[in-house]
């Protein structure tokens, strides 16, 4: 793997490329920096914000950032 | 009412009002109405998180000392829901959920065999499941014996403001549960929710009655003293209906007059 070497994975529904390596706290922070009220989830597992550091993204990736809003 | 406290699994609160915060105009509105229906604990739904949002209802609840109830809604199967609850339990801390597992989106009515499935794996995994349930005695059962802490049967469909349609299956859910039974969607006004409250519910949830009235905070003062009138009817039990009339004065000791002789 080189560098230049992307992947392609989507964040919230959104097409994207991003450097290989990246990591779900990498993405999430690009969101939010809010130290609370945010959780993720990758391919339908929900990740634990304790381990988003050490979570490195993968080709085809489906992420989902999810936080609280006006509901019910 | 200190001494008549709302008591959900391992949590008590003095107020018996859950509200919602969907479909108010503003969040400065919301917390006026929140904060004037004396509310404890109120919804929130779970999306995708938008960078350009100014200001978070979570912020609201805090400020006004809430607790946070996260519901799964706009969930279609008991996947979804399942892994909604998961992310609000990371989200907000909170290992309370309202569950909400619907059929389609005209009638927005729960899917019963969806709903069940993720009742039970959800108070499996530890969860305080609340379930939105159609009013439907047989279901409810059903929902408190895989270890629901409430079940909560829609008076009419989410938003409709039609009142409580089938008050029958109400007394009937409120006679056989050992779970507080909560009215859940379908209060337009205060008398829907007092009736609720007279039928026995435990505690009523609405947003909509509230947010999308013409003076929320107004409504949301109207509501808390309908569920507080609602309650303390219930518990005063009130006198059977009757077919005749039953006079409150005394027919005996009247004073004997002729009939046609008192001049007016």
């Amino acid at each position: 793997m080189t560098a230049a070497a992307t992947i392609r994975l989507t964040v919230n529904g959104e097409d994207r490329s991003l450097p290989g390596g990246v990591t779900l706290a990498q993405v999430v922070t690009e969101l939010s920096a809010a130290p609370s009220g945010v959780a993720a989830a990758v391919n339908e597992a929900v990740v634990p914000r304790s381990q988003w550091d050490a979570t490195v993204l993968a080709d085809a990736d489906r992420v989902e950032i999810l936080t609280a809003v006006q509901g019910g | 009412m200190a001494d008549d406290l709302l008591t959900i699994a391992d949590r008590s609160f003095s107020s018996r009002l859950i509200m919602g915060t969907g479909g108010a105009p503003s969040l400065e509105v919301l917390e006026q109405a929140l904060r004037t229906s004396g509310t404890e604990l109120t919804t929130v739904a779970m999306r995708r998180i938008n960078p350009a949002a100014r200001g978070s209802v979570l912020e609201v609840l805090q400020r006004c000392g809430i607790d946070v109830l996260p519901n799964t809604a706009g969930c279609f199967t008991a996947g979804e829901a399942v892994l909604t609850a998961r992310l609000s339990r990371e989200a907000l801390g909170t290992n309370w959920v309202k569950l909400e597992v619907i059929a389609d989106e005209r009638t927005l009515l729960p899917d019963p065999i969806e709903l069940l499935d993720a009742a039970e794996t959800l108070v499996d995994d530890g969860f305080v499941v609340l379930p939105y349930t159609n009013d439907d005695p047989v279901l409810a059962r059903k929902l408190e014996d895989v270890g629901c802490a409430a079940v909560m049967p829609l008076g009419s469909p989410i938003g409709s403001g039609l009142g409580i349609r089938n008050p029958h299956n109400f007394q009937l859910i409120v006679e056989q549960a050992n779970v507080p039974v909560v009215l859940d969607a379908g209060a337009g006004t205060a008398s829907d929710v007092a009736l609720a409250m007279e039928l026995g519910c435990a505690a009523v949830m609405l947003a909509t009655a509230v947010t999308r009235a013409q003076e929320p905070a107004l409504m949301a003062e109207a509501m808390r003293k309908a569920v507080e009138s609602g309650r303390l009817a219930y518990r005063a039990g009130r006198i059977p209906k009757r077919f005749h009339a039953e006079a409150s004065s005394p027919m005996e000791g009247r004073a004997s007059f002729d009939p046609e002789a008192p001049a007016f």
